[in-house]
């Protein structure tokens, strides 16, 4: 029975890839373990074994071709004694054995397969249907839609003037952009961390800069968190700035003496002697299937240090501007970026030097119902979560934080002060959350403007799971956020 | 690589009255220099009496010779780094004794304007990076001021000081493994003063010859008596020299003993009162340059009298700057928090 082979996921995050090259061609027979094709994912060029034995009979993705979803079938497998046209199975193939998984993972609409115009239509429509509650769209919701009976100062809205030229770039780029930027401006700016050179870094967001800034900028190390962390420290103590790279910041963990101790401190310890200008960054949170271990969301943990700043940035033109404002900085900046936003498209503006102070909220949608506050990867429950509530009637206001330390409380006090109503969103755990502390603020400070609790949503109180349907259950979801929107507007 | 019997054998005899590689104004300096670190930290531990300095304490006395030889082998613009027990270091590394007095009290004529305390002191100027009060945090910190120096070009070698409870600490190898495979010019110093707080090196480890853990890594390394200060001064030119000349770290495992307690706290149970006795005794670092000097007639009874005095004067003005130096303002709790 002729099977599909499908494009398959070959990092916990990968969405599509591109088919660099066959290594068999129609008609030749596959073993199982034999190579068939180089897949270059956002972080590496993998190969791609086969799993089945037969014959190859139909290459329906020809190479070279980009942005082939996963779970797309890429060519046709034959079993003895079939030929090409030979009826595709409507079975599953390697990968899709979890539809609910893949959905999550692919979010692969359907009969969007690039380079597909002559597969068979059964075999797309066995593709997963991506649920509703895929975490995330691809693309923001809605632009900033002016009105309500709050008027925000422009450099709330956004962070050049209207009509600035702007250019679509991932996250990555736009991190990689600013580091690279930064080290063309100072001399004294190096990278160093796991893999940023020739490995050109796990993630991709170091990618060629070794090439360009060498290997005395571009620092591979040992795997030695609390080492690296604490020799970067004495660098930046030393008159350098080093920004280091955590592969993630579940690692940084091994590390965490030397954030806190030896480099948020000293200042103070010195009676303003001797800072230390420094930035940590790499993905933090949930990626995807990754389970306890390699999900945690470490925000509320750092935002609690004096003498750190933490930022987490949503869009690629906060990664850049957050980024080269993080590397000026003379203080340590605990940079938390995430994993599933690395190759988001965004808008960036291309101005000579674009950069995002710190303490500065973003607004990102103007409403009057309800304020959703935000940070990171949370920003796209809460835009999509105001979309759909919008279509209901319901006008969120969407802040979304950037900084957490400094943290532009003011704009979300004003904020409910209009809207009398206030649901903050973040991944990580529910005790001693951002959003607990934004929440005792906003009674605080605008006790008497509230009109219901303050729901702060947040990752579940648990370690996160391994099994795609736990996982998507720890995690706050957009259901949730309408929920909670729902119950503080009394709907 | 030199060997403990090597260092030993660069001992002068304390009958000699010949002095191989040392001039008489530098054993005077080296006297001088110890006894202001005893003498301070003496006073600090009468203060500490009089409830002038509170919190953690840590005493340098015994261990005089360890700082004052290394100093001795630095150049102007080497670096320091070193733990808790920090007084001496800075004394010798040449900030004021008054300023350092006064972080002790908690004043505003502190280095730290009162805010760090004993255990964290630093003084950009003398090139002193602190006073760390977590053990072993400034290996890795040290390593990285050589690295800063090395990716500067600038020639500086950097004295990372850490104890032997300390060399037990995984981050000191994960150091090891960097600061050898970048071949940075740090001197890692081990002060084995033979007990971590109130554990012996005997009850914490089987591989008790600190120094030869760096030959894992391929970092050269030797034992020295580090309570002979010509002995330290040899083995922390030829560190010091091994480092300026690119051929990365070196280790020196420089054997002392410390007087007092580990802090002011200390219970005293856990080492006989004779040991400490016969130490004092037998092996006192300042009582062997006073010796040197004496028997072969570089001074006299009356010249060393005179620094005597000089000494006690200098520590008194400090006793007295740190009382007399007011409380930080309170406006101070909120400033220095961030750049």
């Amino acid at each position: 029975m002729a099977t599909n082979i499908l494009m398959p996921a070959l990092s916990p995050t990968m969405e599509e890839g591109t088919l660099a090259r066959w290594l068999k061609k129609e008609g030749d027979t596959v073993k199982s373990g034999d190579i068939l094709a180089e897949i270059e994912t956002d972080k590496a060029t993998m190969e791609f074994e086969a799993v089945d034995e037969g014959t190859l009979g139909k290459i329906l993705v020809p190479e070279g071709t980009e942005g082939v979803k996963v779970n797309a079938p890429i060519a046709v497998l034959l079993a003895e004694g079939e030929d090409a046209s030979a009826t595709v199975a409507p079975t599953a193939g390697p990968g899709s054995a979890d539809p609910e998984e893949r959905a999550n993972l692919a979010q692969a609409p359907v009969g969007d397969v690039p380079g597909t115009g002559d597969s068979p239509t059964t075999v797309e429509k066995k593709m997963p249907d991506p649920q509703a509650e895929a975490p995330v769209p691809a693309t923001p919701a809605s632009p900033v839609t002016p009105g309500g009976n709050g008027a925000w100062p422009a450099d709330r809205l956004g962070d050049v003037p209207e009509g600035t030229p702007t250019k679509t770039m991932t996250v990555r780029e736009a991190l990689r952009e600013a580091m690279s930027e930064e080290m063309r401006r100072d001399e004294s700016v190096f990278l160093m961390g796991e893999e940023v050179g020739e490995y050109q870094g796990a993630y991709k967001i170091s990618q060629g800069m070794l090439d360009e800034f060498g290997a005395k900028r571009v620092i591979d190390t040992p795997i030695t968190e609390h080492g690296f962390a604490g020799l970067a420290v004495g660098a930046a103590f030393g008159g350098l700035r080093p920004i280091v790279e955590f592969m993630t910041f579940n690692f940084a963990m091994q590390a965490m003496d030397h954030l806190i101790n030896s480099a948020a401190k000293t200042l103070y310890m010195s009676g303003g002697q001797m800072g230390c200008p420094i930035v940590f960054r790499g993905p933090n949170g949930a990626a995807a299937r990754v389970a306890a271990q390699h999900s945690q969301d470490f925000a509320a943990w750092y935002m609690q240090v004096p003498g750190l700043k933490v930022v987490m940035p949503y869009s690629a033109s906060d990664a850049k501007g957050l980024m080269k404002t993080a590397i000026r900085d003379p203080n340590p900046v605990i940079f938390l970026e995430n994993e599933i936003l690395y190759g988001r498209s965004f808008e960036v503006p291309q101005t000579d030097d674009f950069t995002i102070p710190f303490g500065k909220a973003k607004v990102e949608r103007v409403g009057t119902d309800v304020t959703i506050v935000s940070f990171g990867i949370g920003m796209t429950y809460a835009l999509q979560a105001a979309e759909e509530l919008a279509s209901e009637g319901i006008e969120a206001e969407v802040i979304n934080l950037r900084s957490l330390r400094p943290m532009d409380l003011p704009t979300v006090i004003e904020s409910v002060r209009k809207t009398n109503r206030c649901v903050t969103i973040e991944e990580g755990w529910p005790q001693g959350s951002v959003g607990s502390y934004i929440g005792s603020q906003i009674m605080q400070q605008a006790f008497d403007h509230l009109d219901a609790p303050v729901i702060s949503l947040s990752g579940k109180d648990v370690p996160m799971p391994y099994a795609a349907n736990l996982e998507k259950l720890a995690l706050v979801t957009v259901p949730e956020v309408i929920e909670a929107v729902k119950q503080v507007t009394y709907r | 690589m030199a060997t403990a019997t090597a260092a030993q054998t660069a001992e002068p005899g304390p009958e000699s009255g010949a002095l191989p590689n040392v001039s008489r104004d530098e054993l005077l300096k080296f006297y001088r220099e110890m006894l202001l670190i005893r003498r301070f930290e003496e006073k600090a531990g009468q203060l500490y009496g009089m409830g002038l300095i509170g919190g953690f304490c840590h005493l340098y006395i015994g261990q005089e010779a360890v700082v004052v030889g290394l100093e001795a082998a630095a150049e102007e613009g080497d670096k320091r780094v070193t733990s808790y027990r920090d007084h001496g270091h800075m004394l010798a590394c040449g900030m004021d004794a008054k300023g350092v007095m006064a972080e002790l009290t908690g004043r505003e004529g502190g280095y730290s304007k009162g805010k760090g305390g004993s255990m964290h002191m630093f003084s950009k100027e003398r090139h002193f990076y602190g006073g760390h009060g977590i053990v072993a945090a400034q290996v890795p910190i040290g390593a990285g001021l050589a690295f800063a120096d090395k990716y500067q070009g600038n020639g500086r070698v950097t004295f990372t000081y850490f104890g032997d409870g300390a060399a037990n600490q995984g981050q000191v190898y994960e150091t090891y493994n960097m600061a050898q495979l970048w071949q940075l010019p740090v001197v890692f110093v081990i002060e084995n003063n033979q007990y971590a707080m109130g554990t012996s090196v005997k009850r914490s480890t089987m591989s008790r010859t600190y120094w030869e853990r760096g030959a894992a890594y391929g970092i050269a390394g030797e034992e020295v008596d580090g309570m002979d200060v010509l002995a330290v001064k040899a083995a922390g030119e030829r560190a010091v020299e091994h480092c300026r000349s690119g051929q990365g770290p070196y280790i020196l495992e420089v054997k002392t003993y410390r007087y007092r307690g580990h802090s002011m706290s200390d219970p005293a149970k856990y080492r006989t009162r004779e040991e400490v006795q016969k130490m004092k005794d037998e092996r006192d670092p300042i009582e062997h340059v006073r010796s040197i000097l004496l028997t072969g007639n570089h001074a006299s009874e009356d010249d060393l009298k005179a620094i005597d005095r000089e000494i006690k004067e200098i520590v008194n003005e400090a006793a007295e700057f740190s009382k007399e130096s007011p409380e930080p303002d309170v406006s101070e709790l909120w400033t220095d928090i961030v750049a």
